[in-house]
């Protein structure tokens, strides 16, 4: 075949050098992380766009339509007050169970999704991957910003719950801004991780919902965090006690509930910070760059 | 082969003063199919092939393309013709850069921007929405998508039949689906253009817009790549065509001996 080896046969040189001479690169290079990074910037406004339009795309399919931002946290609210408060009304000794159980709920979730929804963060855009080229880092961001918007919308909710339930107002509800933001940190992280796992494994949706349920259980939502201390050995209960969401549920539950702290939050609010901007860190920057590594992989196959 | 002869010679001559945009050095494809759940798909046999990282036992490698070589130029507008299952799809593809060829290389100039038939953008927003969402990915500015939306719109024919632009792509017709993306798509200058039969959903009158777009974005130092089985459409739109069948260059050439030696041996 002349085909093959052939390049150019007037001046000798092969394809590969023809390419070189006119600066033409390898298709589908992952450009460095500097050049991905401001790439990533420039799509700000791409980003910002798609999540408004998936939030307003979310309920389009329902009467209610945008009222379900609202409805459903307090649906949940409702359900977790009627279980706990109604009909096995034991408030395993912490006071104000019900606002307790709502902000570990709501912090829980916000995470939650972030892991679950990341998995098909690729996979449920292949069309537009395939369709056009842009930083698909841009995708899993999108994903944590529309659940950002929907965080927010729990967090009026939630507010409401706090104050109904008896709780003052103190100085120390600014503190839940930085806590949302180094959260938002962290699941943007996550969220890369999941999307990069879940384009290649696409068993790990079916698996997930272990994990998570595992999670749920190990973050002290539904009980006091004080349990894992009086029930497990030390190092364990240490080890509980770092993971990233029951540490960004305690220091939601120091910000908001005056009745809880210091009794019921494991941990001093200074380690809280600590553990909390350590796993932002660490999730943000160790999310992003592992995302970027399989950047040419998305959509392939 | 002596086809392969005369359409060496001319690229050889043509690369006096011309810049080549793709260059394809003998490239391979081999791509895996998932032939679908055969059994073994509990969430146990799913962790397990997690942990020790093999991939389901229902995967078969297909090698689509088989050493294909040829280097495209600015200003060209390159007909792929052959039957189905000829690697046509796939090689588009790895010009795309979003299937890692086997063996050899595809060198671009710039990014190429593949527009396929099957290309969705957001099936439950409305028309509108996806001509800004789509602009926005494509890297235009905000103010720039402000400005060509109105034209883009008006290019894709969607509101000749009433106020289509305002309603969910998912109520669209499939050929209004597809127009408006090629619409898209054609709205920003691509050094490299990738056309995979998205030209065939459209009407007549649409047909023929598009190919004079795609005229345009020719003249405009791009290169394009059109993927048809209407050879006719071909014939209008490209001087080179490649020809392959079963993964290998058949032939390389200018438009009309190509089509005619096509149409010939069927």
């Amino acid at each position: 075949m002349a085909n093959t080896a052939v390049a150019d046969p007037n001046s000798g040189v092969t394809r590969a050098q023809l390419a070189q001479r006119h600066g033409l690169r390898i298709a589908g290079e992952r450009p460095p992380l500097a050049e991905y990074t401001r790439k990533l910037w420039a799509y700000r406004h791409f980003m910002t766009a798609y999540s408004r339009a998936k939030v307003a795309s979310s309920f389009s399919n329902t009467q209610l339509g945008q009222l379900w931002q609202v409805l459903t946290p307090l649906t949940n609210a409702a359900v977790y007050y009627l279980i706990f408060g109604v009909i096995i009304s034991q408030n395993r000794n912490v006071p104000n169970f019900i606002a307790y159980l709502c902000t570990g709920v709501f912090i829980f979730t916000f995470t939650q999704s972030a892991a679950l929804q990341g998995t098909s963060a690729i996979t449920g855009n292949l069309g537009l991957i395939r369709a056009l080229q842009f930083p698909r880092a841009a995708l899993p961001i999108t994903v944590t910003l529309v659940q950002f918007q929907q965080l927010l919308m729990s967090m009026v909710v939630l507010a409401g719950i706090v104050l109904f339930t008896g709780e003052p107002i103190t100085f120390r509800w600014l503190l839940i801004a930085p806590a949302l933001v180094l959260q938002s940190i962290f699941n943007v992280g996550l969220t890369m991780i999941m999307a990069r796992i879940g384009s290649k494994v696409t068993d790990l949706k079916q698996v997930m919902p272990f994990v998570l349920r595992t999670w749920l259980y190990g973050s002290g939502v539904l009980y006091s965090v004080k349990l894992f201390e009086d029930r497990l050995p030390g190092w364990a209960a240490t080890a509980l006690e770092s993971n990233p969401i029951l540490v960004y549920i305690e220091l939601a539950r120091y910000a908001l509930l005056d009745s809880a702290y210091p009794e019921h939050i494991a941990s001093s609010p200074l380690r809280l910070w600590t553990l909390a901007v350590t796993w932002a860190v660490a999730f943000g920057l160790g999310g992003f760059v592992y995302f970027w590594r399989g950047e040419e992989e998305y959509g392939r196959g | 082969m002596a086809d392969q002869t005369q359409p060496a010679g001319n690229a050889a001559v043509a690369d006096a003063g011309r810049v080549p945009t793709v260059v394809v050095d003998d490239v391979h494809v081999i791509y895996k199919i998932h032939k679908g759940a055969t059994g073994g798909t509990s969430p146990v046999a799913a962790l397990k092939r997690i942990v020790s990282r093999t991939n389901a036992p229902n995967i078969r490698e297909v090698h689509a393309v088989k050493g294909v070589s040829f280097t495209a130029y600015q200003g060209e507008a390159i007909g792929l013709i052959g039957s189905n299952g000829s690697g046509k799809s796939t090689l588009l593809r790895a010009v795309a850069g979003l299937l890692p060829p086997a063996r050899g290389a595809v060198y671009t100039l710039g990014q190429p921007s593949l527009l396929g038939v099957n290309a969705a953008l957001l099936n439950d927003l409305s028309g509108e929405r996806n001509v800004v969402l789509g602009c926005l990915a494509m890297g235009m500015s905000p103010e720039e998508v402000k400005r060509l939306a109105p034209e883009i719109i008006e290019f894709s024919g969607i509101n000749e039949r009433g106020d289509f632009a305002s309603l969910p792509m998912r109520t669209y017709s499939s050929g209004m689906g597809a127009r408006l993306r090629f619409a898209i798509s054609s709205a920003k200058k691509h050094d490299v253009l990738l056309i995979d039969e998205a030209l065939a959903t459209g009407d007549r009158k649409f047909r023929a817009r598009s190919e004079q777009r795609v005229r345009e974005l020719r003249d405009s130092a791009g290169t394009v790549f059109l993927v048809s089985h209407s050879i006719s459409s071909i014939r209008d739109t490209c001087e080179r065509t490649i020809w392959l069948e079963s993964g290998v260059l058949r032939m390389d050439g200018p438009t009309d001996e190509v089509c005619d030696a096509y149409e010939g041996q069927k």
